[in-house]
């Protein structure tokens, strides 16, 4: 049976100016997909994530959303941010930032929810266990329940993809474990993208794993093997270890050897 | 007290000062609050210094300088705009730019033209006897319009403040929502130097929404307050200036200023208990 990718990336180059930070990249994604991205800071995460949302034009290459450009595709999209601390002090409650995925084009077109839209947002709630919450602001919430209304925000948007950024980064351990299961719930019906530097939280509840790291290092497995584990694990540590930014593995298989090496 | 009020209000130039500073009050509060929160406080200095450019300009070539300004700062509200979208630290630096220019075209023009111009100095530091009954209108209108837009445009402004990102994403129209913002900025900023000055008005748009943040935690709540206290504040100003025989914009917003510092330890005298 044909599967039309819910993202397909092809030969993709991306960077900002003169400075290329993603090179041929090539990476299709499928609607029961659970995907996490690992990479090291600095090795072109947060430049995949804005060239899947439309928000940076790529240099070279093809990308499509949902079968479509990604400034068309992305409204199936449902972003998790990574929390902003400037954003912390924001006066907004839950039910309005959740509020803001059912944001429409248009000058006025904003003015009334539907009740569609009260609907959706209730229901995005609920599922995160947050609608009891709802009139509370932003900066009475923990990391954990604060990341929940990232969450339901993306649902509220009734997304065909969700798309995570660092998810767990300001969430103590019990919490993210919470998250993790919730998204494991979600991905009954949505495809799931989670990017990530912790590989050792994610791991353990996504299907399939990759490795960003000027590259995309990706097979599509189902079954996290030991060697795809291993290569995954490889880059980041590599470079971490070895504080050397930005260089490119000449394949990943050989990282072990290349370790040894050094 | 009530009496002397009432006599001080009796005189037709203080009843068009009181009638000034409740209209723009309120086109005061909305936008004050909307700077406040998406933080472009030196932006709209730039949109108010550049309006000077235009008083100047538009009295040189013998029209009315209030249009040149709102021209102007319009316009300039929306090069900078455009630039602050596209990087903001480029911005930054054309900002303090476009200041320096408006101010200094003003001089120039106003220095050009011959004939008496003490009534220019009311642009400055603003003036209740300056307050006409068509400027009247002119507040009246701009302030419905901001009224109307931030009813029907509630929450794109909320939510290009809270998280420009994922308003993108949602296909929101951005850019549109926030160079409107901006236009309303400069006009705003107009109207309300009538009544303290281009030079003090940043803190009139500032300090209001800036004390309502201290204490409420829904930017509805702010708007509403900051108009109260920008009323407050300007009736309070008017009253102290006529008894005192001070000017009136320096007086309101040393007032302002007072109560923000006031605000500010009572919350941390708060804090400090709490913990």
């Amino acid at each position: 049976m044909f599967r039309q990718a819910v993202i397909s990336i092809s030969d993709l180059w991306a960077g900002y100016e003169a400075d290329t930070v993603l090179e041929d990249v090539n990476f299709d994604m499928y609607q029961d997909d659970y995907v996490g991205l690992i990479g090291p800071n600095g090795g072109g995460k947060t430049t995949l994530i804005r060239v899947i949302l439309g928000l940076l034009q790529p240099d070279r290459g093809k990308i499509t959303v949902m079968g479509a450009s990604p400034k068309e595709g992305r409204r199936h999209v449902g972003y998790v941010p990574q929390f902003q601390v400037e954003d912390k002090h924001f006066p907004i409650s839950v039910w309005d930032v959740v509020a803001m995925g059912r944001l429409k084009p248009g000058l006025f077109s904003n003015t009334f929810l539907s009740p569609h839209d009260k609907e959706a947002i209730e229901k995005a709630l609920e599922q995160t266990n947050m609608l009891d919450l709802r009139k509370r602001t932003m900066n009475e919430l923990s990391g954990g329940q604060r990341q929940r209304v990232y969450i339901s925000r993306a649902l509220a948007t009734e997304p065909k993809i969700l798309l995570l950024d660092e998810p767990t980064s300001s969430v103590d351990s019990q919490s993210s474990t919470q998250l993790y299961e919730l998204l494991a719930e979600l991905n009954e019906r949505i495809a799931i993208l989670l990017i990530s530097h912790d590989l050792t939280a994610i791991s353990t509840y996504v299907k399939t794993i990759g490795c960003v790291n000027r590259q995309l290092f990706y097979h599509h497995s189902k079954e996290i093997t030991e060697d795809m584990l291993h290569s995954a694990y490889e880059c980041p540590i590599d470079l971490i270890a070895h504080g050397l930014p930005h260089r490119v593995l000449p394949s990943h298989q050989h990282g072990e050897e290349h370790d040894r090496t050094n | 007290m009530i009496e002397q009020i009432r006599t001080i209000f009796s005189y037709g130039f203080m009843q068009n000062a009181l009638l000034a500073s409740l209209w723009i009050s309120l086109a005061i509060g909305i936008i004050g609050t909307l700077v406040v929160l998406n933080r472009i406080v030196s932006l709209s200095g730039g949109i108010a210094h550049a309006a000077y450019g235009g008083v100047g300009l538009a009295y040189y070539f013998g029209q009315d300088p209030m249009l040149g300004a709102l021209l102007f700062s319009s316009l300039s509200a929306l090069v900078m705009g455009v630039a602050h979208r596209k990087s903001k630290t480029g911005a930054d630096t054309l900002i303090g730019v476009m200041w320096s220019i408006g101010m200094a075209v003003g001089i120039i023009f106003i220095a050009m033209t011959p004939g008496y111009k003490a009534n220019l100095m009311s642009y400055l530091f603003g003036s209740i006897l300056a307050v006409s009954a068509s400027d009247l209108k002119l507040m009246a209108v701009v302030s419905l319009l901001v009224l109307a837009f931030v009813v029907l445009s509630y929450r794109n402004l909320l939510a290009i403040s809270y998280d420009e990102t994922f308003s993108t994403v949602r296909n929101a129209h951005v850019n549109l929502i926030y160079l409107t913002m901006l236009v309303l900025i400069g006009l705003t900023v107009v109207v309300s130097m009538r009544m303290v000055g281009l030079i003090l008005v940043i803190a009139l748009l500032t300090i209001p929404a800036a004390i309502a943040r201290i204490f409420l935690k829904d930017m509805r709540g702010i708007m509403a307050l900051s108009t109260f206290l920008s009323a407050l504040f300007c009736f309070l100003g008017l009253v102290i200036s006529y008894q005192t025989n001070l000017q009136t914009g320096p007086v309101i917003i040393l007032l302002a200023s007072g109560v923000y510092l006031l605000s500010a330890l009572v919350k941390k005298v708060q804090a400090v208990r709490n913990k």
